[in-house]
């Protein structure tokens, strides 16, 4: 693989919660357009780190850089901001809006107009790019149904296409095929992994289900305990028996 | 949110011809109703973020003591001015206080809003040598470019149509706008506007702001219609009537704050009337019935009724 | 500042702190246990005043010694909080459990008015005034300064009922059920526990404090129509500060504000209405869940 730019390196990133230690000292690099997956057990750190990473925790030690630029303790907003994107595990999304408007007000942020008094939201161009983004989704059928209406699957893709809107750099899944059935996972996977490499977005996906990512990601993080201790292709890492032992081992 | 055009024709003719048909203390009513309409829509905003402002009285206030000191400084009456510094005072008064108040949310939010309107009511009734104490400030009769603009009379009644129209057009631009929409999202999801990059903060500080603006005009024509300013405006009772319109009336529609505050002040008209010591009584219990059994107010009854009557609309949001 | 001026600031502010704490315990009691903002709250207040004034001359006429007249105001009181507290609870409060605050407020509201006006269909709209338990005590005069024995029966009257609520919650086998309640609704549930009654009885404390603040303050003034509006928004304010379902912070937050009061009158008395509400926006400003209460977790 042709070595990309750095878009992201942590510096012995530290995190402790009392005894646990949720982070301890991770260094990884990623490169631009790589799509990396991260699994564990529970409790490895996982989703501890994409919070340090986006500026939900502060870390105790170490640094993170983001292209270039330090933003280790900035807000989630700041780094968002930045180009830092990132989906969650329970979707969260706006319950009182329908489809389409939660991806105009992701839009609308992008662009900078969130704070905008006069433009109304449904502004032609965006309203259309909205639809796009739907349709490259698969949610177009719901665009105007209220978000509740959505069945799990659907939640999930528009959480995710909710963060995608905002035109990310970095794009953080946190478990994107969790609760989903395991018919749908890979349409689900697949759709995901369609719109990510068109647009070249950096992707880093917790996943528990090591199919998922065996079959979707080039390079696999493993934690456990707060640290990484595998990093490379996923067959071959996860061909390893002491990682095999680690992940399944105490799932 | 889409504009529905065909009742808001309805309600405008209706507003327009009716006080040509009916005796001229329902034209006073409507007059009362209307700035208050104005003054509701900005508490109406903050319901739709999930949020209460128990102090919008402060604006308010500061609108009706606009009037009371322009009058007793520079005998200046001149409604064109004082409708443009009444809405200045406001948004200032809201950008100051705002600072402060835009960093909480929930029963905080609401109670130091509380806290800053009887502040200001404390200052208004102590300050007697200034403000006029209890007694407050008459202020007579209105102007229009110098013509005697008498409350009551058709001329005040539409000059404040006017300026209701006017309002009702920015705040329907407002809750159109994406700062509208993230205003409403408050309300459902912080954690999502955050990670859009968006300041919950910043939209709750404009919002107030435009509140504050709302509160302001409000008081000035306040000020006029009753004929004098006192501090009971910033009493936080004020505070409560305005929210209790608000939830009245409904606050997903810009209409709904209409409906409440003509419902309220008919109500309130004819149970002083005709029960002096139990319009209070009368009002409380039918707002009992509304939180009871339908919550969403005035505006939840009347769409209740329409989609019971026409075909259901295709997939209609509500703003 | 000499001697004396510092002994009425200190005679006037511990008074008004208890006249303070007694409005306020029963709303922040309420919201710690039920997580309502009782708006009614200075209604039934308003109604002990009423209910404990007219009841005491109706028996001081009939010859009742004016001794005895202090069991009146407590047996209006009672009569009121028994009365007003199971029928809001069940009949009003139980349908919003759970619902928006904003529903709640306007509930609650409502019932303010409602029972507002019903204080003027009752009892007219004429201040009613007694003099019995008041002068009945009498004064003492210390450096030249005339001071009423009847603030030492208030006094006396907010610190012991403090104490006893304290200690309901505290100290006895009702008071850990309630705690349990207040932590987990749903294994108390689980485990047996009348969550019901348990509200209803949590309120009812609640109406009673505002009853007997009522009653215990009427001799002071006389009672006339509209005074629970200005008590609701002072009970607020003190609730805020000390910190919110806070049993200690009402009693500091009450001590606070009376004494920062009695400053205001004798110092600067222009501050005096005034006062309370700075120190709210002053506490609110650097710690907003109030002195003692309780942070609100964010969750992701």
């Amino acid at each position: 693989m042709v070595e990309t730019p750095l878009i992201l390196q942590t510096v012995d990133l530290t995190k402790h919660f009392g005894m646990i230690k949720a982070a301890e000292r991770i260094s990884v690099e990623v490169n631009q357009g790589q799509l990396v997956g991260i699994v564990g057990a529970n409790g490895s750190g996982k989703t501890t780190f994409l919070n340090l990473i986006t500026g939900y925790l502060k870390p105790e030690r170490g640094r993170i850089l983001f292209m270039g630029r330090d933003t280790t303790g900035l807000p989630p907003r700041v780094i968002t901001r930045l180009g830092v994107a990132r989906s969650f595990q329970v979707p969260q999304l706006y319950t009182h809006m329908n489809v389409l408007e939660c991806v105009l007000l992701s839009l609308a942020a992008e662009s900078g107009n969130g704070g905008s008094f006069w433009q109304p939201l449904f502004e032609e161009s965006r309203r259309a790019e909205a639809l796009e983004t739907l349709g490259r989704f698969g949610l177009s059928a719901y665009a105007h149904r209220p978000t509740s209406e959505l069945p799990e699957g659907g939640r999930k893709l528009l959480d995710i296409a909710l963060s995608f809107a905002l035109k990310p750099k970095l794009l953080l899944m946190d478990e994107p095929t969790s609760g989903v059935s395991i018919e749908d996972k890979f349409e689900v996977m697949d759709t995901l992994v369609k719109v990510l490499q068109e647009s070249n977005v950096t992707t880093i996906f917790v996943e528990h289900d090591m199919e998922v990512v065996q079959r979707y990601g080039w390079r696999v993080l493993v934690f456990d305990e707060g640290q990484v201790i595998a990093d490379g292709k996923p067959d071959n890492v996860l061909a390893d028996p002491e990682v095999r032992k680690t992940v399944l081992g105490r799932v | 949110m889409r504009p529905n055009l065909r009742v808001l024709s309805i309600v405008s003719a209706l507003l327009i011809l009716v006080p040509l048909v009916v005796p001229s203390w329902v034209v006073f009513i409507l007059t009362k109703a209307l700035f208050i309409f104005i003054a509701v829509l900005g508490v109406a905003l903050f319901l739709r973020g999930g949020q209460i402002t128990f102090g919008h009285a402060l604006f308010f206030a500061t609108g009706t003591y606009t009037v009371g000191f322009s009058v007793k400084w520079f005998e200046l009456r001149e409604t064109l001015v004082l409708v443009p510094m009444g809405a200045l005072t406001g948004l200032i008064m809201a950008a100051l206080v705002g600072l402060i108040m835009a960093r909480y949310r929930g029963v905080f939010f609401a109670m130091l809003n509380l806290a800053f309107s009887m502040i200001l009511y404390a200052i208004l009734l102590k300050l007697y040598w200034v403000t006029g104490g209890t007694d407050g400030i008459s202020v007579g009769t209105a102007t229009f470019l110098g013509l005697p603009l008498p409350a009551g009379t058709y001329p005040f009644y539409y000059f404040t149509l006017v300026i209701a129209g006017l309002i009702t057009y920015v705040v329907y631009r407002f809750l159109a706008s994406p700062l509208g929409y993230f205003l409403r999202a408050i309300a459902d999801n912080e954690i999502r506007i955050e990670y859009s990059g968006e300041s919950v903060r910043r939209v709750i500080y404009l919002t107030y702001i435009l509140a504050g603006g709302l509160g302001g005009v409000s008081g000035v024509l306040a000020a006029f219609t009753v004929g004098h300013v006192v501090p009971e405006d910033a009493f936080w009772i004020q505070s409560a009537q305005f929210v209790f319109i608000a939830l009245l009336g409904g606050f997903e529609g810009i209409l709904g704050s209409l409906m409440g505050a003509v419902a309220f002040e008919f109500i309130q008209t004819y149970s002083s009337k005709y029960f002096p010591y139990a319009w209070q009584l009368t009002l409380g219990g039918i707002m009992l019935l509304v939180i009871l059994f339908r919550p969403g107010g005035l505006w939840a009854i009347y769409e209740s009724l329409v989609s019971r009557f026409s075909s259901k609309a295709e997939g209609s949001t509500h703003g | 500042m000499d001697i004396g001026l510092l002994t009425i600031i200190i005679f006037d502010g511990l008074n008004y702190a208890a006249t303070l704490f007694l409005i306020s315990v029963g709303l922040t009691l309420v919201y710690g246990v039920l997580r309502i903002l009782n708006i009614s709250h200075g209604a039934i207040y308003g109604l002990g005043a009423y209910m404990a004034t007219w009841l005491t001359i109706l028996f001081l006429d009939k010859g009742l010694p004016v001794y005895l007249s202090y069991f009146m105001l407590l047996m209006g009181a009672v009569i009121i909080g028994l009365i007003t507290g199971p029928t809001i609870e069940r009949l009003c409060l139980r349908r919003i459990y759970g619902s928006d605050m904003h529903i709640q407020l306007l509930l609650t509201f409502s019932i303010l008015l409602i029972l507002d006006d019903a204080m003027k269909l009752i009892w007219g709209v004429e201040p009613m005034f007694m003099s019995g338990p008041y002068t009945l005590l009498g004064q003492f005069s210390v450096g030249g300064i005339i001071y009423p024995r009847y603030t030492f029966l208030l006094i006396g009257v907010s610190a012991s009922f403090g104490v006893f609520l304290v200690w309901l919650v505290r100290g006895t086998r009702y008071g850990k059920l309630v705690i349990s309640v207040i932590q987990d609704r749903e294994i108390s549930v689980a485990m047996g526990i009348n969550v019901g009654l348990i509200y209803t009885a949590a309120f009812t404390m609640g109406a009673l404090s505002a009853a007997i603040g009522g009653a215990f303050i009427a001799p002071t003034i006389s009672v006339a129509p509209g005074f629970a509006a200005e008590v609701v928004v002072m009970a607020f304010a003190v609730v805020a500060i000390g910190g919110m379902g806070n049993l200690e912070g009402a009693a500091l937050g009450s001590l606070i504000v009376g004494l920062a009061r009695a400053l205001a009158i004798h110092l600067v008395a222009e501050l005096e209405l005034a006062v309370i509400y700075l120190i709210m926006v002053l506490v609110l400003a650097f710690r907003p869940q109030g002195l003692f209460g309780a942070v609100e977790e964010r969750r992701i």
